[in-house]
């Protein structure tokens, strides 16, 4: 925080001026203050990225570059003359160009098309084909990219897609680039050949924003970063002079300092029962999904909570979906619960083995806002039976009425609206529903997330007596010292690799800080670190 | 910028991983342009309709005419302009339920003002703008209100379909002479053959759609809205006001149906053309048009049409078929093409 008073680095020597200035932004919705007084700025000829943790206030940001935002407060200026955008098609026309996550292309279309759309070369009034083609085809070139332009763009891989929308930002002749997560569903040679193109485009004076969950790749291509938190600037650094720890550190928002208290907890905490020899309850070898995360090896005990730490991004919730049966693992991957060998490919067949998934996104995922407490509780019990043996009304209102006590529910109303609920309550039905199905193992994704100090405590006790019980859980949160205090185990996440997974005995802060951001920290983990596994051949 | 690297291709095999190189070109090209959700879907409707044609030619040696043919076209002329207007909006992912009643509409005013003298010059114009003016408020309903699409097109419909209840009860003949003279005017062709001036405005509407769909940019924003509204609009593309105009066009599709039936039935009845939308909905997925949109051509539309029109054809000439058997069999392709439209874009993701 008081980081926003510190100095800014200097402008680079090449283009002193700043081609992008935003100046004491705030952009405000309903209830939530997503930008608060931020200042940003790019510079031609350099790769700028933001940082920060989900609700950081990073894709606000791009939305307010890209005219989807309107301003409440402060200036945009494109060199040096303020703007205000009038939708997308106003940034593009002041060279701003984008290429989103999910590449906002039109599968139906050509590749040339999708290069050209809104910009066709036209003759006598008609488009004219084949200039449009030809034009394609150089850009394509200029990008190394050897596809014929009249071929439909759906049946190119989501990487060639990529640089099809970094082509059509090249003919815009962008003077701003920006590239909102482009490498997450790329492998290590399609990453290699995006980096080369943003390479030759800066040495052009583009000004490039590079926005990633890779902290390897931010360290690889770029030049300046600004990190923000809680929609607040926290500060602009130059990469080169900030190290990875307190990268991790000022995004996450704890100091070294603040830490140690909480550390000394953890110690207290950490596997009383010193025991190696827990029964293991799902051993998981190759689990993995090509272009989400890397085939991963993982044991988890009976009665064992382990902790999933890593940064948004890293993987953490994309093993926790493959666990629970949401996505499915690639071939090769082996599951065995309680010694026999499964396959987790529905949601179904998970909770059958009596694997419960607590999505992260309470509110899609999770709880249905229109149904009753009692409705939303029974919910996954009354599946698991079958639709037709009805759970008899009266059991209906004992299991709610026990869960809606045990877990403190406020209001103590079976028959109120979940919508109506606080995020804390919502998340104890929801929590309240997979405990009726009497879980093996219960997989939280962030249920602490947005949610008060006291339902937070509450749920964090619950899964504390669960595990005493002989309930495995794996728990993850981005609160970092959360994952401290109640994991026996840790395993961290980066970069969709398990980099470590060690055992939870005075493990501190730090520690953990240091191996979430660059896993190459205190006693050496069982996985080597370095190695990148061949993907989904099972090994 | 980086420059040309001729020695260095190392993409090329990556966007079609499943394709070897060991296979025929040809046969791999083959199968290609049949699989796509672009081409295929087309593909399969134009053997169909030469099977059928070939079929029908073997039962009956009168089938196989030029005139035969022709007439696909003489009698659908009104159903294939509500077709090309339809493909425009289902391109797009949308649905105008309206179209048939406005034919009927249509068929009313016309019928009603000739009746009380007025000239063919003013009528019709009239009716193409009050067609087009209704298709705008539907576009605008849809695009400002965010008005499901088969929602507010239902809603035209019923107020078309009253409107002709309010103009008259009756059926009203008509007997205007530039009319009748439309409705009963051979072109002919050489060789014995003939066609009526409606075709001749069928040809231009259906020439004119494809240039607009393929050589202009509104054309090709229909396309784009089709494969991704949310990604067109981040393109910068007009996707609101293409949305609208849209509807405009089916609507003055509609309207110009209307007129067409009228010269081929010289009359205006509040009953006729119930259903009319459905045909042209079936005619434009037979056509190979996505109905979530993004692909299809006018001329798989046309086609289409000419699908259903042999289909009845071959039941006339059958004889002792009921023509209610058109519709069965008009559902079972349906059905087929349709499955057969998930199976293509299934096997593309």
């Amino acid at each position: 925080m008081l980081d926003t008073a510190q100095a800014r680095p200097p402008a680079p020597a090449a283009h002193p001026e700043p081609i992008i200035e935003m100046t004491d932004v705030s952009i405000s919705f309903p209830g939530v203050k997503a930008l608060d007084r931020v200042d940003f700025r790019m510079f031609p000829g350099e790769v700028h990225s933001l940082m920060g943790e989900n609700g950081a206030g990073k894709s606000t940001i791009i939305k307010a570059l890209t005219g989807v935002y309107g301003i409440d407060e402060g200036t945009i200026t494109v060199n040096g003359t303020a703007v205000s955008f009038a939708g997308p098609a106003g940034a593009q026309e002041a060279g701003i160009a984008t290429v989103y996550q999910e590449v906002n292309l039109l599968p139906n279309l050509s590749v040339a098309e999708n290069i050209m759309l809104g910009r066709e070369p036209r003759r006598f009034g008609s488009i004219h084909w084949k200039a449009m083609r030809a034009r394609a085809a150089e850009l394509l070139a200029q990008l190394r990219l050897d596809i014929d332009p009249a071929s439909l763009l759906g049946s190119h891989s989501l990487a060639v897609q990529q640089l099809i929308a970094i082509a059509r930002a090249i003919d815009v002749d962008a003077r701003v680039l920006i590239l909102d997560e482009p490498t997450s569903s790329l492998d290590a040679d399609e990453v290699a050949e995006l980096f080369r193109v943003i390479k030759n485009l800066k040495e052009d004076g583009v000004a490039i924003l590079f926005v990633s969950h890779f902290l390897d790749q931010i360290y690889e291509i770029t030049d300046r970063l600004t990190v923000l938190r809680n929609g607040q600037l926290v500060g602009e650094y130059l990469t080169e002079e900030l190290l990875r720890i307190d990268l991790v550190q000022k995004m996450i928002g704890k100091e070294l300092a603040t830490l140690d208290d909480l550390s000394t907890r953890v110690k207290q905490t950490a596997n009383e029962e010193d025991d190696a020899a827990v029964p293991s309850f799902v051993v998981a070898r190759g689990l993995g999904k090509r272009g989400t995360i890397e085939p991963i090896d993982l044991t988890i005990g009976e009665g064992e909570v382990v902790g999933l730490a890593g940064l948004l991004g890293s993987g953490r919730t994309e093993l926790a979906r493959l666990l629970g049966g949401i996505d499915r693992a690639d071939a090769g991957a082996s599951v065995t619960i309680g010694g026999a060998p499964t396959k987790l490919r529905t949601p179904r067949q998970a909770i059958s083995k009596r694997i419960a998934y607590s999505s992260e996104n309470r509110r899609e995922e999770g709880i249905i806002g229109d149904l009753t407490v009692r409705d939303n509780i029974i919910l996954a019990l009354q599946a698991d039976r079958g639709w037709f043996r009805r759970i008899p009304k009266k059991r209906q209102e004992e299991l709610t009425r026990s869960y809606i006590e045990t877990l403190n529910v406020r209001p103590a109303n079976p028959d109120a609206l979940v919508r109506n609920l606080s995020g804390g309550n919502q998340q104890k039905v929801l929590l309240a529903r997979w405990l009726a199905i009497a879980p093996r193992l219960l997989i939280l994704d962030e249920p602490t997330r947005g949610i008060d100090i006291g339902a937070k405590a509450e749920i964090q006790k619950l899964v504390y007596s669960l595990a005493e019980n002989g309930m495995s859980v794996v728990f993850i949160s981005a609160e970092i010292e959360e994952v401290l205090r109640l994991s026996h185990r840790i395993a961290v996440m980066r970069d969709r690799r398990l980099v470590a997974d060690i055992e939870n005995d005075g493990l501190t802060v730090d520690e953990l800080l240091a191996l979430i951001a660059d896993g190459s920290a205190v006693d050496e983990p069982e996985l080597p670190a370095t190695t990148t596994p061949q993907r989904g051949d099972g090994s | 910028m980086s420059t040309l690297a001729p020695e260095r291709a190392p993409r090329s095999e990556q966007p079609a991983p499943r394709r070897s190189a060991s296979r025929p070109a040809l046969v791999e090209r083959v199968r290609d342009v049949f699989t796509s959700p672009k081409s295929g879907p087309v593909l399969v409707t134009a053997i169909l309709f030469v099977a059928v044609f070939a079929v029908g030619g073997v039962r009956y040696p009168a089938f196989l005419s030029g005139q035969v043919f022709l007439n696909l076209f003489v009698d659908n002329a009104y159903l294939i302009v509500l077709a090309v207007g339809m493909t425009f909006v289902i391109l797009t992912g949308g649905i105008d339920l309206s179209v048939g009643a406005v034919v009927a509409l249509s068929g009313m005013i016309a019928a009603s003002l000739l009746q009380s003298g007025w000239s063919p010059g003013v009528v019709i114009p009239l009716i193409l703008v009050i067609t087009s003016v209704l298709g705008l408020l539907v576009g605008l309903m849809i695009h400002v209100f965010e008005v499901q699409p088969f929602i507010a097109t239902l809603a035209a419909m019923f107020l078309a379909r009253g409107l002709c209840y309010v103009i008259s009860q009756n059926s009203i003949s008509i007997t205007e002479p530039t009319f009748v003279a439309l409705a009963v005017t051979r072109i002919p062709l050489g060789g014995g053959l003939s066609i009526t001036p409606s075709v001749v405005i069928v040809l231009v509407v259906i020439a004119v759609a494809v240039w607009v769909l393929h050589f202009t940019r509104f054309g090709r924003t229909v396309y784009a809205i089709g494969g991704g509204e949310h990604s067109g609009m981040l393109m910068g593309l007009p996707v609101a006001r293409t949305k609208v105009i849209v509807y405009v066009i089916s609507g003055f599709c509609s309207g110009l149906a209307g007129v067409l039936f009228t010269f081929y039935t010289l009359s205006g009845y509040p009953l006729s053309a119930i259903g009319t939308e459905l045909d042209a909905i079936a005619a434009v997925v037979i056509g190979g048009t996505l109905l979530t949109g993004g692909f299809g051509f006018v001329l798989g539309s046309v086609l289409g049409v000419l699908v259903l029109g042999i289909i009845q054809t071959i039941i006339t000439f059958e004889g002792t078929l009921s023509s209610w058997w058109t519709r069965i069999f008009i559902g079972g392709l349906l059905l087929v093409f349709i499955i057969l439209q998930k199976v293509l874009t299934s096997r593309r993701r």
